[in-house]
């Protein structure tokens, strides 16, 4: 089970990464759980610097920008 | 690199190649189409009111998207070589003053999001940007932008639009400069020290290719032009209606530069007013062109799209009611100052 959150306070390239996230890991066909972090001493807590944030398992794989579907599967995989 | 991804990069490169030749002629030859859309196809009379409207929005319009998306694809790219995580390191434990003015600078360049703002101030902070220097960068990155340029440098021409640069700037690095001497550290939340800072995970885009960085750049098109453009007619509509019908001089009574609480009222009005600056720019022209101060619509400008009660809001998790306040007082003190200052030299 892959545990996928998305770190963002709610603006629109949050959404817009969690639904990338949601597609990449479902083209994937992997067990996934995705959540989202808006809270901001949660989203700190990962040291990321800018939202919205991609992290898989714990570990941060992205932060600033929303990527392409593609390079989501790969940050994934 | 492999095959697959050197072709998408030639692709890339030759669509922007096409992109940059249509760009040219679409450009030069923009004046004559407006007139022969207005005059010709739409059979408007030279010299009316409807017809001098008509041609300024024909022109104007596409003449400023142009300008939009070529200068947003430019700045999409470039931006792709400042991410905030290598803005921060550059300013990390720089001395304030060089500070100031390289944070300022930096602010112009580093991808940006209000709704990033606070994690951003975090990470400056606990990295050791001192305050002043974070605000420098949280002052220029909203204000000074690459829209609010090429609207400015569409509509007026470059000496506004250079003039806006360097006064954004300016006020940037002077308010940043001063709110680090007031000594506010202690008006910030102490959460904020407590979460050990950011290392910036996740935000490697020093190695990115060069195919990525025109898809940035493209990105940055659909996105920026995309979200803005439905303003920027509608602004452009405003203006080319107060350039057919509003009498010369109409504004001169109220923004012009002999009433002297213009400046005040401008900065009061534009503060709580939130808009980017696709909208408010295009409005702006109208009034300057009816005989409102320049110094006075710039002031407007700056405190529509510098300062917003949203930005307050959010800053508050960090800040202390105390230090928002004198961060807003201070630097709605220096674009008050701006306004003066041009109404007096022009």
């Amino acid at each position: 089970m892959k545990k996928l959150q998305i770190l963002g306070t709610g603006c629109a390239k949050c959404q817009k990464l969690a639904a990338v996230a949601d597609e990449a890991a479902r083209a994937l066909g992997l067990p996934y759980e995705l959540t989202k972090v808006t809270d901001l001493k949660q989203i700190m807590s990962f040291k990321v610097m800018s939202t919205p944030a991609l992290v898989v398992d714990g570990q941060v794989k992205l932060s600033g920008r929303v990527p392409t579907v593609e390079e989501a599967k790969q940050l994934l995989g | 690199m492999n095959t697959s991804s050197s072709s998408r990069l030639a692709l890339r490169l030759l669509a922007a190649a096409a992109g940059l030749v249509a760009w040219w002629l679409l450009y030069r030859n923009l004046a004559a189409l407006a007139r022969w859309l207005t005059y010709s196809l739409a059979g408007l009379i030279h010299g009316t009111a409807l017809g001098a409207a008509v041609e300024f929005f024909a022109y104007e319009a596409p003449k400023v998207l142009l300008l939009l998306v070529l200068v947003v694809f430019g700045v999409g790219v470039i931006r792709t070589f400042f991410t905030p995580d290598r803005t921060r390191r550059l300013l990390a434990g720089r001395r304030e003053s060089a500070g100031n003015v390289l944070a300022a600078l930096l602010g112009v360049v580093t991808p940006f999001c209000s709704c990033s703002a606070v994690p951003l101030f975090i990470g400056f902070v606990t990295a050791g940007v001192p305050l002043g220097v974070t605000f420098s960068f949280l002052i220029s990155a909203p204000m000074v932008n690459e829209v609010a340029l090429v609207l400015l440098f569409g509509l007026f021409g470059w000496k506004v639009a250079m003039l806006y640069l360097g006064t954004g700037l300016a006020v940037a690095i002077v308010a940043g400069w001063t709110l680090g001497r007031l000594r506010l550290e202690k008006h910030v939340e102490p959460w904020v020290y407590e979460t050990g800072g950011s290392d910036g995970a996740g935000g490697s885009a020093g190695g990115l290719p060069w195919n990525e960085r025109l898809r940035a750049g493209f990105t940055a098109v659909r996105e920026i032009v995309g979200r803005v453009w439905p303003f920027v007619l509608i602004g452009i509509a405003v203006g080319a209606g107060i350039h057919g019908y509003v009498p010369e001089n109409f504004m001169a009574s109220i923004m012009g530069r002999e009433a002297w609480w213009s400046v005040p009222l401008a900065v009061l009005i534009g503060v709580p007013m939130y808009s980017n600056a696709a909208g408010i720019i295009p409005v702006v022209q109208a009034l300057l062109g009816k005989g409102a101060a320049l110094g006075t619509v710039l002031a407007f400008m700056m405190s529509v799209i510098g300062l917003s009660l949203p930005e307050a809001i959010i800053l508050r998790q960090v800040l202390k009611p105390r230090l928002i306040a004198t961060f807003f007082g201070v630097v709605a003190s220096g674009i008050l100052l701006v306004g003066y200052l041009f109404n007096l030299v022009f």
